[in-house]
């Protein structure tokens, strides 16, 4: 007992954490109005079907964004997560098609994902690149390797057991696995974050690099595992999109980066490292995903809703910017 | 000063949503005067230089220039009006050259399109040789931060202004580059220029200044003429409470132990330092000065894995130590505080706990690897409360606490782990009179229960006052050592330069403006 409100204190009372929930409701908030108006703009929105939907469709970049929020409180940046969806998705699939078990497959898959990441930690660390370069280039090559694994042409993959297809298919007492997925990791990574001494020292590289450096903390390292955890999270998804769609197309995910990155930030990560919260970017991809969702039925031209989308991004982050400004006068 | 004041500031009050920086403050500036100002931090001298620069604008009041009533909207109308402000904090773009960093004002106002840096370089070169020998061609980023503090002040010296502000001008900079900012200062006041000087550093007030005013909590105090009061007098008005002694008291003749805490044998770095060994005993502070560039903090570094070592040896209570990295160092028992305490000293965007645990997460840390928030909790609490931290609660963040604090939560940080040694970088930098003396017997207070202390100052009276012993560097080695009997600023001053001892001078002058 004593410890938990000792516990409770730790959470509750750091500033960083109370401009976390502040946004965080602020986020909850326009969510529901959002919501509230579209019930009665349109009858679909509220319907099971619509909710399932949405909620599957955000459930598996959700992944991604968990591992490019604690990416970006390192400080780093890592533009090659849609490429390594792809990749993981394509290296699996290929490798079932030549006669490997779907699990081996997967999991070559998501090593191989690691591996990426890995190599990109190598140039940030090592060599002394910064994470946009690095990724960039990354991005254009893994894209290409995709492309050169599967000559260009989706891989079919009705094959594909019915118990592999479950993970991205099937439900458990009516909810789909991949959300189950998808909480798990979440709370999972939220809890880390939050506790594990490991990620504290995330936080203590991304606020003040060189005053971590100056305490001890391996830098290099923190950031170099912080690269290759963000890659294996979008290997996870890759496999998972691939079970799910039962397919593997080499131009899955172009963009997507874009769309996770976004998230991340509107959920109050800083792109100048240092702060960020899972719930908060789990928060910025459901603002996105209700908007994308309602756009939609609302017959909006898809040509407005990038557009749309992205005039959220700019005022959500100018917001972000005003309330830090007010903060540090 | 028969003449109408060049500045009159009446009446002004400045708050920030329900915090007041100034209320009701007058501040009156005559032609060709040096007037300090004074106060400890927090209590409205940068606000005012603020709004008589046009960064900020006052809530209420009124500024008066040449006895016409002036509305200040921007810096941009400020030097139109002939003010310059050199600011604390270096603002300098370190990838420009530093004669382009000098210009930066000159040349947004210009009107041609084009650049003639030949030019610039030569008028550059020009303000520049009166402060220092800097390269203007140099990029700032080059630059140690003496000399980046010194073409701050070379990029005020090429406006053309009638009123100067200077805000804490020495902070960085060595005794040799401070004493030629002052021949500059004076410089200027002959030729009628008036000048706003803000400092901590009472000798430097009382040696340059007319007037002095002095500031506190937001309220003007007092304003006079320097020949009328003593530094005693200044210091009362500054804290509002007598401060009966600035510096603790030393060991006691009899205190001195022979117990060897550290001892350093011949260390080089095979680049800035060589051959450096001193013992540091059980129970002193010991001080090492010298100018900067000398040598002081690669010496520091160099001892605690931050800087490698290539010759010599470190040992703690006789035992020699392996210390390739600086975990090796804090493993060992020996932490060191950085000179630059916003750039590697804390996090300012994290908690005061979270700062406080950092160099302690290995004990902070349960089975699972997850932290122990209570024992986090407790150590934070514990610390602060020791070293009488001033602060809402452990969960504040770092940037809410005033400079003194912010240095507070730094040493704590280092004190949670219970250090044997403690090597400090310029502990006291820009932090008010009040604090500094808290830490001052913080320090004593720590030496006396056993912990070896070593502090590195650029600030003679500091290294004086506070230090049993002082090691003085010169040129990366050890120039000499003074006992308690024979320090004296000029004694450290001659080690430090080399005067009189045929030691190619030269040499030293460049070394105080290698990065």
């Amino acid at each position: 007992m004593a410890v938990d409100t000792v516990v409770a204190t730790q959470v509750r009372v750091p500033a960083w954490r109370r401009i976390g929930t502040m946004r965080e409701a602020g986020l909850i908030a326009i969510i529901l109005a959002l919501g509230i108006i579209m019930s009665f703009a349109s009858p679909h929105f509220l319907t099971f079907g619509n909710m399932r939907a949405m909620l599957m469709s955000f459930s598996v970049e959700g992944i991604v964004v968990v591992g490019m929020t604690i990416l970006l409180i390192v400080g780093g940046i890592d533009l090659a997560v849609g490429s390594v969806v792809c990749f993981a998705m394509v290296l699996a699939g290929s490798l079932f098609l030549a006669g490997v078990d779907p699990w081996t497959a997967s999991l070559c898959g998501i090593l191989a994902s690691s591996l990426i990441g890995a190599i990109m930690g190598f140039f940030v660390t090592v060599v002394g690149l910064n994470h946009f370069i690095t990724s960039l280039a990354a991005m254009v090559i893994v894209r290409g390797l995709c492309l050169v694994i599967t000559k260009g042409t989706p891989l079919s993959l009705f094959t594909l057991p019915a118990s592999f297809k479950a993970v991205g298919q099937g439900t458990f007492n009516g909810i789909p696995y991949v959300i189950l997925i998808f909480v798990a990791v979440v709370v999972l990574f939220d809890f880390l974050l939050r506790r594990a001494t490991a990620f504290r020292k995330v936080f203590y590289t991304g606020s003040n690099e060189k005053a971590a450096l100056y305490s001890g903390i391996k830098t290099k390292h923190v950031k170099f595992w912080v690269t290759v955890l963000c890659s294996t999270l979008a290997g996870v998804a890759g496999v998972i999109y691939m079970s799910r769609f039962g397919a593997a197309t080499p131009t899955f995910g172009v963009g997507m980066e874009l769309n996770i990155i976004a998230a991340a930030v509107i959920g109050g990560a800083s792109l100048n490292g240092g702060s960020g919260t899972i719930f908060g970017a789990i928060l910025g991809m459901a603002l996105l995903s209700v908007v994308t969702s309602s756009l939609i039925l609302l017959d909006v031209s898809v040509y407005w809703q990038d557009m749309i989308k992205g005039c959220i991004l700019l005022a959500a982050v100018s917001i972000d910017h005003f309330l830090h400004k007010r903060k540090a006068s | 000063m028969t003449s109408q004041p060049v500045l009159q500031v009446r009446n002004v009050t400045k708050h920030f949503g329900a915090v007041k920086a100034l209320t009701n403050v007058d501040f009156n500036l005559e032609k060709g005067e040096i007037h300090a100002l004074c106060g400890e931090n927090g209590a409205g001298k940068s606000t005012l230089m603020n709004i008589i620069a046009g960064v900020l604008q006052p809530n209420e009041g009124e500024i008066l220039v040449d006895g016409t009533p002036t509305k200040i909207a921007s810096p941009a109308a400020a030097q139109s009006l002939g003010i310059g402000l050199v600011h604390q904090e270096i603002a300098l773009c370190p990838d420009a050259t530093v004669a382009e960093n000098m210009f930066m004002a000159a040349t947004n106002r210009r009107r041609s399109p084009l650049m003639n840096y030949a030019s610039l370089a030569r008028d550059a070169q020009d303000v520049m040789n009166r402060l220092a020998p800097i390269d203007v061609r140099r990029k700032v980023a080059d630059l140690s931060i003496s000399s980046q503090q010194l073409v701050e002040i070379a990029k005020a010296l090429t406006l053309d202004c009638r009123v100067l502000i200077l805000d804490e001008p020495t902070a960085a900079l060595t005794e040799a580059e401070a004493q030629a900012l002052f021949g500059i200062i004076r410089d200027l006041k002959a030729a009628g220029i008036s000048i706003i000087y803000i400092s901590h550093r009472m000798a430097e007030i009382f040696s340059l200044c007319d007037r002095v005013t002095v500031f506190r909590d937001g309220r003007h105090v007092s304003t006079e003429r320097i020949v009328d009061v003593t530094p005693d007098d200044v210091v009362r008005r500054m804290v509002g409470r007598e401060i009966t002694q600035l510096y603790p008291p030393k060991q006691a003749a009899g205190e001195q132990s022979d117990e060897v805490i550290l001892s350093v044998r011949g260390i080089g770095d095979g680049d800035c330092i060589d051959g450096v060994g001193f013992e540091l005993r059980k129970g002193e502070i010991l001080g090492i000065g010298g100018l900067i560039g000398s040598g002081r903090t690669e010496i520091a570094e160099t001892i605690c894995g931050l800087r490698r070592k290539v010759r010599g040896e470190v040992l703690l209570h006789g035992k020699a130590q392996a210390i390739g990295n600086y975990r090796n160092a804090v493993d060992a028992g020996i932490v060191y505080l950085s000179e630059d305490r916003k750039g590697s000293g804390v996090f300012v965007d994290m908690s005061i706990a979270q700062n406080i645990s950092v160099l302690d997460l290995k004990t902070l840390t349960g089975p699972l690897g997850l932290m122990n928030a209570k024992a986090e909790a407790d150590l934070a609490n514990d610390f602060t409360r020791r070293l009488g931290v001033r602060m809402g609660g452990i969960g504040m963040l770092v940037s809410s606490l005033s400079g003194g604090n912010q240095q507070k939560v730094a040493i704590a940080k280092q004190l949670a782990v219970r250090p044997k040694v403690i090597l400090m970088d310029e502990p006291t930098r820009g932090i008010d009179v009040g604090a500094k003396s808290e830490i001052h017997r913080l320090l004593r207070d720590l030496a006396r229960s056993g912990i070896g202390i070593v502090v590195i100052s650029s600030e003679l009276p500091e290294l004086l006052g506070l230090c049993d012993r002082v090691l003085v560097v010169r040129e990366g080695g050890i120039a000499g050592e003074l006992g308690e009997a024979e320090m004296s600023e000029e004694a450290v001053i001659r080690l430090a330069s080399g005067v009189g001892q045929h030691n190619k001078p030269e040499k030293s002058r460049a070394a105080e403006h290698v990065a």
